[in-house]
């Protein structure tokens, strides 16, 4: 029984961990709403959420801070569930969604809609673009997204195509799409190339409640899949045969995971802008604590990303207040020398 | 127990790996699978419980076509041990929990528990049990997918060179407590194995292949220096040292 207890006591420390991340979520959550240009104090937003508050509070905390504060929980959900799954059915610790393509055609999208297509026009007044229809630049950033992912997808379906290919596929596909996007932005006018600069840079303030429950019905269904075949990627993560030998159909699994995967992160990607280094780096981040379990990495990698992306967000917001600095640049600047730090203490040993 | 018939593989219609390899093994049997480097013995291996998908011919398990199994079902009568595995961030535990995947709906039950902890302990990994496979040796790597595979609970084990990572002492162990785990739960072992000497022990059965066909097929009457010297390229001699038949490579007498 020694073994069987003691393994229990191993699986109540990982159940821990996520539940510690829950409540980190909470309070970060707490906290981001609470903070910012008017300033509330967690009591009063305690308050508020219970429909105790002022009018005032009321209308900063559900229609200003809420909408941000959730696309951040559901946006870092989804980006880091896509990561965790896409490294271990492309058998890549460096997969993520930008290594498909998905980013860089979801930004050849919205330049497309921008600049071709007439979605920003350009205010005499004010030297800048506004955003005149949100939806088709969300609209073209989905459809360029999974362009990529399905010609990928193509391209295996003739020819049985090992994951490396796959993935040196994607990179292909990416800078085709980079200069595409170059191409566009070399012949338009600059402050239309400000504004697909501007699309480019992730903000989680784009998003109403109608965007939100988008993202989050794809990201629960995507998240249901996902936890479906936790096993599976499980004895993928012992290589292709293995897998096969345990049961897996590995094609099977690898494709519809594919798709899902590219899915999940083109809606996200198509709301809020291009967000790097959630998907990549919040599954090596736990895989540190707790391990490779799927059973447990796939909701502890997905809890982390809501709270990078939210701590993210938050810095972003209050760093040089009242100006909020783009997202992604933020994920980016943090993310790589915590990246670093995981890499020099040797994690992510396959 | 297993039958294979008139079996035919090429990968993507380059050369052909196999040509009408046909063999069967009896309940309890082991079988070595011997053969230079090259002559599509991995290939056979894997060709038995589909994971590769032969072109022709056709493998039988008691009697039904493999082809008429779900995945999920081939690996509830089969397990397979690969050459080379790769060890992620699991634990010994966990990584021998894995074979029992065919058999778990959605959380490992109890008795999913059990035997994997019988099996550690049958292993004689219990000291390292909750240990990350990726800081063990070659050797307890290899220990660990063995015992992946024998949770599973197979009727046939199929095994790619298990002995390749061990020493020699590991070796002799491994090998023994596969055979008598076969022997004991009538478990047919098929495995390849490049040690002439550790097959003529714990083997009941060899077959030799050479150019993609099979060359000889028996008990311990097919090893005659003449085979292997046909299957290898290289002379031997047999002899008898303390009871066990030694094959001895003669590389000098290459001319």
């Amino acid at each position: 029984m020694e073994n069987t207890e003691s393994y229990k006591g191993y699986i109540r420390h990982k159940r821990t961990f996520i539940l510690l991340l829950i409540v980190i979520t909470g309070l970060a959550a707490l906290f981001a709403i609470s903070a910012g240009s008017a300033n509330l104090s967690v009591k009063e937003v305690v308050l508020t959420l219970f429909g105790q508050g002022s009018t005032q509070s009321h209308i900063i905390v559900f229609n200003h801070r809420m909408p941000r504060i959730v696309t951040a929980i559901v946006g870092g959900i989804g980006l880091a569930a896509v990561g965790c799954v896409l490294q271990s059915i492309l058998r890549n610790p460096l997969a993520s969604a930008s290594t498909l393509g998905i980013s860089q055609g979801a930004a050849f999208g919205a330049s497309f809609a921008i600049i071709v297509l007439g979605a920003g026009v350009q205010n005499q007044t004010a030297d800048a673009v506004t955003i005149l229809n949100p939806y088709m630049i969300s609209f073209c950033a989905f459809i360029s997204a999974m362009m990529s992912t399905l010609v990928i997808m193509g391209l295996a379906h003739f020819n049985r195509v090992t994951p490396e290919s796959m993935i040196l596929s994607g990179v292909a596909l990416s800078t085709l799409f980079s200069g595409a996007t170059t191409l566009l932005q070399y012949f338009a006018a600059d402050v239309k190339v400000a504004a697909v600069v501007f699309w480019t840079f992730g903000d989680l303030g784009r998003t109403s409640w109608r965007e939100i429950l988008v993202m989050t019905i794809v990201a629960v269904a995507a998240m249901t899949y996902f936890v479906y075949n936790r096993w599976n990627y499980n004895a993928l993560q012992n290589g292709e045969e293995a897998a096969k030998g345990l049961g897996v159909s590995v094609e099977r699994l690898r494709m519809i995971g594919m798709f899902i995967c590219s899915l999940t992160a083109a809606v996200i990607v198509s709301f809020v802008g291009i967000i790097n280094f959630i998907g990549l780096i919040s599954p090596h981040l736990v895989r540190r604590f707790i391990g490779g379990d799927y059973r447990y990495l796939l909701p502890a990698s997905a809890l982390m990303g809501a709270v990078l992306l939210l701590l993210s967000d938050t810095v972003a917001r209050l760093a040089v207040s009242p100006i909020i600095l783009p997202v992604g640049a933020i994920t980016s600047f943090l993310g790589a020398p915590l990246f670093l730090y995981l890499i020099f203490k040797g994690v992510g040993r396959r | 127990m297993i039958a294979v018939k008139n079996l035919d593989f090429a990968y993507n219609g380059s050369r052909r790996i196999l040509s009408k390899v046909a063999f069967d093994a009896k309940e309890g049997q082991c079988i070595a699978i011997l053969g230079n480097n090259g002559a599509g013995k991995s290939t056979l291996i894997k060709c038995l419980n589909h994971i590769l998908t032969p072109q022709n011919g056709a493998v039988y398990v008691n009697g039904k076509d493999l082809r008429k199994y779900k995945r999920n079902d081939i690996a509830k009568h089969m397990a397979y041990v690969a050459q080379r595995n790769a060890a992620d961030r699991f634990t010994v535990f966990d990584s021998v929990l894995l074979g029992r995947k065919p058999y778990i709906k959605f959380e490992p039950s109890q008795e999913d528990l059990d035997i994997t902890k019988s099996v550690i302990k049958r292993m004689g990994m219990e000291s390292f049990a909750l240990r990350y496979v990726d800081e063990l040796s070659g050797g307890e790597l290899q220990k660990v997918m063995l015992a992946r595979a024998l949770a599973q609970q197979p009727r046939i084990l199929l095994l790619d060179e298990p002995t390749s990572n061990l020493d020699m002492r590991n070796q002799y162990e491994v090998l023994a407590a596969v055979r008598e785990i076969s022997r004991k739960e009538r478990i047919s072992v098929i495995i390849v194995i490049h040690d002439l000497n550790l097959a003529l022990r714990y083997s009941d059965r060899f077959l030799l292949i050479k150019d993609s066909k099979v060359f000889a097929y028996g008990g311990r009457e097919v090893m005659t220096p003449e085979n292997i010297s046909s299957v290898y390229g290289m002379p031997v001699a047999v002899e008898t040292v303390r009871g066990m038949p030694t094959v001895i490579p003669m590389p000098e007498a290459i001319r």
